[in-house]
């Protein structure tokens, strides 16, 4: 009976020691992985190609729009006070949908009920710029997932999937980000996977781009097929990355390789 | 507009599976003695294999491979595969490591089952084709130490 007691303590030690999260103090947005050179060209705005979309998400931000020919600032006014933080909280619950919509959804959102314009499509420039100037906003601001209790059951299914094995690699989030982040997959840091920067500028794309086209990116890389852009697992993900960021500043519009 | 696309995907999907069958092997200890295929494989091919990185050794692994600027390093450097395993236990660690260890990182090489969402490209495929598995498993055995 002990016996079986110690058994299933060690299985249960088990799981747990290898879904561990990072600890608090050890946490490192992707920023302290790059290079001086790449660190310097988001520090300075006057180089950070991420700033060309927030220059443009300004213009749009005044700029009237669908049948009730409304700008974004005719109802939230000057963005650098209205929007002050509020990238820092989401996705968050949509009251009138009952489950969490990230930023670019909550952009169309307000498109579609009180502009009554079309949606953005994602990964658009519109979107992007618009996405960018709001969460360019929250710099500096802490993570802080709302502590609304309907999200909590969305944060576990994200963390279910970030947890998921899947592929024709057979990985889950959690074995290189969790478990490696200190290692180097063919030659890359692999990072510890907080989404402190988006949306941002990756040298790689040439562009600035969501966290939703970085983890579809993600699932290809492992061979699995990726959700659709707008589907509930990507929010349900990045608002379980957003959780487990929670009181990392924000740094949009970012710059990663 | 997705709607042709889809029913031809579906359509295609259950030749691609019977044609990629995988070849039956068994498992002694922890090896495969057997060659997949009937015959040993071609270590020189095993190396080109092993270094190009669609069959994804590299990401993680490092090696005595000077002309490869990225190598990973989330897995055992590959210097002295050949004196530490034989080549039967290097056989079944290429198939199917996570019989041996169901928390390894080292994805199943020649399996297709028990795997989630694949995507439509590499559905019902193993990774490595049994004759790319042997090719690697010949070059692998000479790397001694």
């Amino acid at each position: 009976m002990r016996l079986a007691g110690l058994i299933v303590l060690s299985a249960l030690f088990a799981v747990d020691a290898a879904s561990a999260e990072i600890p608090q103090a050890e946490r490192r947005s992707g920023y302290s992985f790059m290079a001086p050179d790449t660190r310097a060209m988001q520090d300075d705005d006057t180089i950070n190609p991420g700033m060309l979309w927030v220059l443009d998400g300004e213009k749009l931000w005044a700029r009237k729009s669908g049948v009730t020919n409304k700008a974004c600032a005719d109802c939230h006014q000057d963005a650098r006070a209205s929007m002050k933080g509020v990238a820092a909280h989401y996705p968050a619950i949509d009251k009138a949908l009952g489950r969490p919509v990230d930023l670019e959804q909550r952009i169309n959102l307000c498109r579609t009920t009180h502009q009554q314009a079309t949606p953005l499509p994602y990964e658009s420039r519109e979107l992007l710029a618009l996405t960018a100037f709001v969460a360019q906003q929250s710099r500096g601001a802490a993570i802080e997932p709302g502590n609304d209790p309907q999200l909590a059951p969305f944060v576990a299914k994200g963390r279910e999937l970030f947890m998921q094995r899947q592929g024709q690699l057979n990985l889950g989030c959690t074995n290189c980000h969790d478990e490696n982040w200190d290692k180097r997959l063919a030659g890359s840091a692999i990072t510890q996977g907080h989404p402190t920067g988006y949306p941002l500028y990756r040298l790689e794309w040439q562009s600035l781009g969501s966290l939703q086209r970085r983890l579809r990116a993600c699932m290809t890389g492992i061979r699995a097929q990726a959700y659709d852009y707008g589907a509930p697992e990507l929010v349900e993900l990045e608002l379980y990355l957003m959780s487990r960021a929670r009181g990392m500043p924000l740094e949009a519009p970012a710059i990663r390789p | 507009m997705s709607g042709p696309i889809l029913a031809g995907a579906l359509l295609a999907l259950p030749g691609l599976a019977a044609a990629q069958e995988l070849r039956g092997y068994a498992v002694t200890g922890d090896a495969i003695a057997k060659s997949l295929t009937g015959a040993p494989g071609d270590p020189a091919r095993g190396r080109t294999t092993l270094l190009n990185r669609q069959s994804t050794c590299i990401l993680c692994h490092n090696g005595p491979f000077p002309e490869e600027k990225f190598q990973g390093d989330l897995a055992p450097n590959l210097v002295g595969s050949g004196s530490r395993w034989s080549e039967g236990q290097l056989r079944l660690r290429l198939v199917d490591a996570s019989r041996l260890n169901e928390a390894t990182i080292m994805p199943s090489y020649y399996r297709v089952d028990g795997l989630h969402r694949v995507g439509p490209a590499w559905r019902g495929k193993p990774i490595l084709s049994a004759e790319q598995i042997e090719d690697i498993v010949a070059y692998l055995v000479t790397l001694r130490e």
